[in-house]
């Protein structure tokens, strides 16, 4: 690894992990980590409080925990599919040494 | 940057879903060429967009104090032009509105403008701007982190637009600030992420990068 990717992987982790430091202790209750989707969703109904919203979703996570296995289940699809070519084109390039030698 | 169901005028909802099928007709268009003609682009394809679905699913913490995701959208830009990227953006903006409730379909059309078309076009422009310029690890970078913001930027517009109250400039600055802060410091971890990503895939087949990168510059006039 060169330094120029160890520098982009320690930025990269110092971004993700200075406003937990930063706002350590203060939660949900106290406003914090919600949702900027949420925030502006609240906001129109701040400046345009007789707005109503005329479509609902077919379907709704029934909770919480149920929303966050969907997440994962997301995030874990991706995952498997750039996995599964990273380890492809690893093959590839192992198969194209040997065969050069 | 999803917009909720039901959270856009009808009239506006009609707009922008108009605006976006002619432009994912068009990449759907140029999808199919790239298929038939480079098959070997296809696990490329696969990446970018499962890439957008990795990171639009990552809720992370910004010193704002609030919680946002990337959009992924910078890999796709570069590899295949903002058309292809509408149509990869259109495939995870639907899967989100109809399994998480997040997002929705009357405001699809808007999503997929401010994700799938501004954010790419934007940096697209950047990409083509700097590329040769300087070290290509951080033109993907700066795509990546230009791709994002003018996502969020784009949103704030939209919802500006729709609920210009008192004046589309106040409303435009609410909705800019309540994304802003707290994608700027994410957009610059999208653009790190995306910039490691591309590195690591331009090792390992670098002849294939350059092969798509001449198909978008040769095939496509967008």
């Amino acid at each position: 690894m060169s330094n120029k990717h160890l520098f982009m992987i320690l930025a990269l982790i110092a971004i993700i992990v200075a406003p937990l430091i930063m706002f350590n202790g203060l939660g949900e209750d106290e406003g914090f980590f919600g949702g900027a989707d949420g925030a502006a969703e609240e906001h129109i109904t701040v400046i345009n409080p007789e707005y109503e919203p005329w479509f609902s979703s077919f379907w709704e996570p029934p909770s919480g925990e149920i929303e966050s296995l969907l997440f994962a289940l997301q995030a874990a699809l991706g995952a498997i599919i750039i996995g599964y070519y990273i380890g492809y084109f690893k093959g590839l390039k192992k198969t194209e040494k040997s065969e050069n030698e | 940057m999803h917009i909720m169901e039901g959270y856009l005028p009808v009239e506006w909802a009609i707009v922008w879903y108009i605006i976006s099928a002619i432009v994912v007709g068009y990449g759907i268009m140029n999808l199919n060429k790239v298929l038939k003609n480079n098959p070997e682009a296809k696990p490329l394809l696969a990446i970018s967009a499962a890439f957008m679905f990795v990171l639009s699913s990552l809720k992370l913490p910004s010193v704002s104090g609030s919680c946002s995701h990337p959009t992924g959208n910078g890999l796709g830009v570069i590899l295949f032009g903002p058309a292809i990227t509408s149509v990869l953006a259109t495939i995870v903006l639907l899967f989100q509105a109809l399994v998480l409730a997040h997002g929705g379909l009357s405001t699809l059309g808007a999503n997929i403008f401010s994700m799938g078309i501004m954010g790419p076009f934007v940096g697209y422009l950047v990409f083509k701007a700097l590329r040769g310029k300087l070290n290509i690890t951080w033109v993907v970078v700066l795509t990546a982190i230009f791709a994002d913001w003018a996502t969020y930027l784009t949103t704030s517009v939209q919802l500006a637009l729709a609920f210009p109250n008192p004046s589309f400039m106040s409303s435009f600055t609410d909705f800019g600030t309540i994304f802003a802060i707290t994608q700027i410091p994410l957009a610059i971890a999208e653009g790190l992420i995306t910039g490691l990503l591309w590195d690591y895939l331009s090792k390992l087949r670098p002849e294939l990068f350059e092969k798509v990168m001449n198909i978008k510059k040769g095939g496509n006039n967008e």
